[in-house]
């Protein structure tokens, strides 16, 4: 039981042998997974329509189509300079606590997974505690924290938090990774001369890539997609990232229906983009990091 | 027994340090770096030198505002200065006097209800349609998930907007001859709790479908084989073999369905606000919390809220895996405390 196997739950072996080739086609499972697929996709494609019509169209009709594909409110987000603000703010905090918490979990579950020393059962207990501590419970405190330390609308204000929040999963999912890499390799290392470090640096770092992909999606959704932290810790609208863009955006153009959802789709693209890319990776990750 | 591993990783139970995993521990590697009491002071300056940094961030943004919040929750406090007025109990008094909390929480009690209800058998069924071999299937798979990947901003901003009085959803509804049943779907409170749920559903069920999917196909295809050779039908196959064998995932799903309930915040503020929310009927214990706290200025009210949050979570947390969860692990919560 490796956690490579846990990852990877589905074994390609047995998912060929699944149904005798030449067997009638059953249509059911077709026609449930369109029906599901249009449920879960009409709101996304209302939101990007809508942003091709005019408000007139919205109020006279608000579940039609467009008259005509008028892309003037998407122009007219993407010339206005607060959307590409927002966009790079938003992938600087989700890069950065991708980074810090990648970094910061590997060198710790790294020790947690390899080295042998008193207290290593408390150290590890305490990180997987932080699972109990939604960011809700903190908020509060939290809010002091970064106000005490001048964070208060930086980027770092929320960065800092976000990459502690990180750890407790990044550790938990990591320390099984690094505990399966052989021993062997890690004895024909320091026959080879190499510290214990050095291993750390050339080989672990290596081997774990999987974990260290996995971990980092995780992260780097959770950033981009967060909402409490951002909404106590920014209030200056030149530190919004795209969530806090989007409410503000959308009260402060609440008659421009179409602006609205124009620049709602925009910033959805990236999410959706990343998660195109990662797919395989992402699906995997999240039901990985589950059961771990 | 083999099976029921086989669908849930070790790694609950590799995470215990002392487990003797692969002879990792107990092999005789070279002496200096698996003696249990020998490291030395470059061991432990490395120990120290890896871990430190994560235990400095992790202290200070997470476990010392957890301690605070305890600490905060007894007094009355604006949020400038140090707090001075304590206040001992009153504020926790005040809570759980308080009317407008007591909705709160049946409503975060519907709303764990319901989450389960409505979307566990429903994810099930769907996955053991799509646990076969499909045209398309990886396509299937993402875009069933494109909601659970969208932000909580955007879904609540693009709801709202079709919900509306003159909104898609009614103009739908009377495009195809409906009309009738158009509704104010937010601000009614008879009906704002199930539009909720129905908003919910839609974002999250993708995620227990594709942990159900996953855990599926983690199950050997010989059992249902054999079921199948001595003359079980197909439903006979799902309910008495692929069921209780997806029960692991099943019981792990239900437990982060149940927390995240608990915790339900930017829908409920982005939707509803931090007023409307409680006359919909829709308010829930953490947009409690930030109305009543920061909102108001209440900095000790608001971290009692958390407190009270916390604790409700943690004995949901602990006798769910006492009951529950303690059947398939020893559990990752718990663990280092045995």
């Amino acid at each position: 039981m490796t956690a490579a196997t846990a990852l990877r739950p589905a074994s390609p072996v047995r998912r060929r042998r699944r149904r005798p080739a030449g067997a009638p086609t059953n249509p059911v499972p077709y026609i449930v997974a369109v029906v599901l697929i249009g449920l879960m996709l009409a709101p996304v494609a209302y939101i990007i329509i809508g942003g091709f019509r005019t408000n007139a169209e919205i109020t006279t009709d608000p579940s039609g189509l467009p008259a005509s594909w008028n892309p003037v409110n998407y122009i007219d987000v993407l010339t206005g300079g607060i959307f590409w603000q927002e966009v790079l703010n938003s992938l600087i905090a989700a890069l950065a606590t991708t980074a810090g918490a990648v970094v910061l979990g590997l060198m710790a579950s790294y020790v947690l997974a390899r080295y042998t020393f008193v207290g290593r059962g408390a150290l590890y207990a305490i990180f997987a505690s932080g699972l109990m501590f939604p960011l809700t419970v903190a908020i509060t405190p939290l809010y002091i924290v970064i106000k005490n330390l001048g964070l208060m609308n930086s980027l770092a204000g929320i960065i800092l938090p976000q990459i502690a929040f990180a750890l407790p999963t990044t550790i938990i999912i990591l320390v099984p990774f690094l505990r399966a890499i052989p021993d062997e390799i890690q004895e024909a290392a320091f026959i080879d001369g190499c510290s214990r470090l050095g291993f750390f640096w050339r080989m672990v770092v290596r081997l774990s890539m999987p974990g260290v992909i996995t971990v980092g999606i995780l992260a780097f959704i959770g950033s981009w997609n967060s909402y409490l932290l951002p909404l106590f810790i920014l209030n200056d609208s030149a530190s919004f990232t795209l969530p806090l863009g989007v409410q503000a955006f959308s009260s402060q153009y609440s008659v421009d229906t179409a602006k609205v959802l124009a620049f709602t789709s925009l910033s959805m693209i990236p999410a959706l983009v990343f998660f195109s890319l990662f797919e395989r990776r992402i699906v995997g990750g999240l039901t990985g990091a589950v059961k771990g | 027994m083999t099976v029921r591993e086989s669908t849930l990783p070790g790694e609950f139970g590799q995470a215990d340090p002392r487990a003797k995993n692969g002879g990792a521990v107990t092999k005789a590697a070279p002496p200096s770096a698996r003696k249990s009491h020998g490291l030395g002071w470059s061991g432990r300056l490395e120990v120290a030198i890896l871990v430190g940094p994560a235990l400095v961030v992790f202290l200070a943004f997470v476990i010392y505002p957890v301690v605070m919040a305890a600490y905060y929750g007894f007094f009355s406090w604006q949020g400038f200065g140090a707090p001075t007025d304590f206040v001992g109990f009153r504020n926790y008094l005040t809570i759980l006097q308080d009317p407008t909390f007591h909705d709160a929480l049946w409503h975060n009690a519907t709303i764990v209800v319901l989450s389960l209800v409505l979307q566990g058998p429903v994810a099930i069924l769907v996955a053991l349609l799509l646990n076969r071999k499909l045209r398309g299937q990886s396509i299937i798979r993402v875009l069933i998930f494109v909601p659970y990947v969208i932000s909580e901003v955007v879904v609540g901003t693009g709801w709202s907007l079709m919900l509306q009085g003159n909104g898609a959803i009614n103009g739908f509804l009377e495009k195809i001859g409906l009309g009738t049943l158009a509704q104010d779907w937010l601000a009614n409170p008879d009906i704002a709790i199930w539009t909720l749920m129905a908003i919910i559903t839609w974002k999250y069920i993708g995620f227990a479908v594709i942990l159900f999917l996953a855990g599926l196909q983690g199950i050997p295809e010989e059992l249902s084989e054999a079921a199948a050779i001595d003359g079980a039908s197909y439903w006979q196959i799902q309910r008495r073999i692929t069921l209780p064998l997806l029960g692991p995932t099943l019981r792990i799903w239900a437990f982060l369905s149940i927390i995240g309930s608990l915790q339900l915040f930017d829908l409920v503020y982005i939707i509803w606000g931090q007023y409307i929310s409680s006359t919909a009927g829709t308010s829930t214990m953490a947009t409690y919390l930030v109305s009543n706290g920061r909102n108001s200025g209440n900095f000790g009210y608001g971290n009692a809220v958390a407190v009270v949050l916390f604790v409700i979570s943690l004995v949901v947390a602990l006798v769910y895996q006492r009951y529950v969860l303690s059947r398939d692990t020893a559990g990752a919560l718990t663990e280092g405390k045995k």
